[in-house]
């Protein structure tokens, strides 16, 4: 199980690959949308690529819920255990 | 008493496609046109969906007109007559009457009666629907030709201040015909449905509301409030709209599982291919399809969505019909096609090209 500073890490990998975004401005209190302007079809290849990466499952409708980068590592760290 | 033996239609082992048709109406509506309905800008909706123009048909131009333009072509490349088509498959979900069929008048127009005819509905999976079934019907011996027609005036059927779906819309018409071959032509159908997400994809609202509206409207001579009428979205003419992150979460992975299943249905691998031509439903969809199948740089892939728009059944073949025009080496190779779209359903097979 990863602890929330992996998934940090590991949600920066994945949208530094989709946006180009340099890992460092992943934070946990960056909103996808309006901080990282992260588009909702985007999101949704961020939340199918973290889905693999950590094990979870992540369904449409939650995706919705998730507006930071914190709101996600606190849903995926939940979802591990 | 004996027994009396029936006989049964003799078995046709291999299928194909013959010959390919497209129609694309003239009407040229672009990004700036859009932005006149919904606040946006040319820049944001290339990269949100890599379309730059769209070609939608007038008034005048309905969903028969169109096919029966595709058909045509699609007759002459195949080389027979329209009297010698064993079925007329014609897949489109805006034919505005819910009888009789686009198909059954499409015959008799083209001179193919007393060919059965009948409409496919399954939207932007309908040409595959169809191609399965021409498939099927040619091997088993039910027809010797079937015509196959993809069809649709979307913009029949849009809102121009909706942000969901209407703006990728366009109209067309793609055809092909299928007939019986030396070796095999078409690839084992994967095709299915999922109606547990009915709702990700569709009309705002059925038909019978129309009607009830409509009856109310007469009780009172006629003598609506229009403030009224735009308040109650009911009452109008239903249009399409889509959850577009479900539908592109589905299109990509759950497709990208499809699409593996048809490569490996027909025996090959990406790289056999000379073709990739996905439903044209939005370019980040192509790409990352394209992404997750690990498509070679020798595979080219169909990218007519940037001038044709999303035309839904009528897509594949419109954009199958411009790689064999513009690349006119790619006659003879195989091609991967795959068709998604509302209902949920969708339908993949491996062809080869006419």
């Amino acid at each position: 199980m990863a602890s929330n500073e992996e998934i940090l890490a590991g949600l920066a990998e994945i949208v530094n690959e989709e946006t180009g975004l340099a890992p460092e401005a992943v934070e946990l209190d960056k909103s996808f949308t309006d901080d990282l302007d992260i588009d909702s079809i985007s999101m949704m290849t961020i939340v199918v690529n973290a889905e693999e990466k950590f094990g979870v499952r992540i369904p449409d409708e939650e995706v919705k819920n998730l507006k930071t980068v914190g709101d996600a590592v606190t849903y995926i760290s939940g979802a591990q255990a | 008493m004996s027994t009396p033996t029936l006989n049964q239609a003799p078995l046709h082992e291999y299928s194909g496609i013959l010959g390919i048709g497209a129609y694309r109406p003239d009407i040229i509506v672009t990004n700036d046109d859009i932005c006149q309905w919904i606040d946006s800008s040319d820049e944001w909706i290339r990269q949100r969906t890599g379309i730059v123009t769209r070609h939608r048909a007038g008034r005048d131009v309905s969903v028969v007109d169109m096919a029966e333009g595709a058909a045509r072509e699609a007759l002459l490349g195949a080389g027979i007559e329209a009297s010698e088509l064993g079925a007329v498959i014609v897949s489109t979900v805006t034919h505005p009457y819910a009888t009789p069929s686009a198909a059954s008048l499409l015959a008799e127009r083209l001179g193919a009666t007393p060919a059965p005819a009948f409409d496919v509905s399954a939207a932007c999976a309908g040409y595959c629907y169809g191609i399965a079934q021409a498939d099927a019907l040619v091997r088993a011996g039910s027809a010797k030709y079937v015509l196959v027609v993809g069809v649709e005036k979307l913009s029949d059927v849009i809102d121009n201040h909706e942000r969901t779906i209407s703006f990728l819309l366009g109209d067309g018409a793609g055809a092909v015909v299928v007939g019986p071959a030396e070796q095999a032509g078409i690839g084992p159908s994967i095709w299915g449905s999922d109606g547990s997400r009915w709702d990700a994809i569709g009309m705002t609202h059925s038909l019978l509301a129309v009607r009830d509206f409509s009856a109310t409207a007469m009780q009172n001579d006629g003598d609506t409030d229009d403030a009224a009428v735009a308040a109650d979205e009911t009452r109008l003419w239903p249009t399409l709209r889509q959850d577009g992150q479900t539908v592109f979460r589905w299109a990509v992975w759950e497709m990208a599982k499809a699409a593996k299943q048809a490569l490996d249905a027909a025996g090959v691998s990406v790289a056999d291919l000379a073709a990739f031509v996905p439903h044209q439903a939005n370019m980040r969809i192509i790409d990352e399809l394209a992404k997750q199948l690990k498509m070679p740089d020798s595979v080219m892939i169909a990218r007519d969505i940037a001038d044709a728009g999303n035309t839904s059944a009528a897509s594949i073949p419109l954009a199958t019909h411009r790689l064999l025009q513009e690349n006119p080496e790619l006659h003879g190779g195989l091609s991967l096609q795959i068709g998604f779209g509302a209902g949920l359903v969708f339908g993949a097979q491996v062809v080869v090209l006419p």
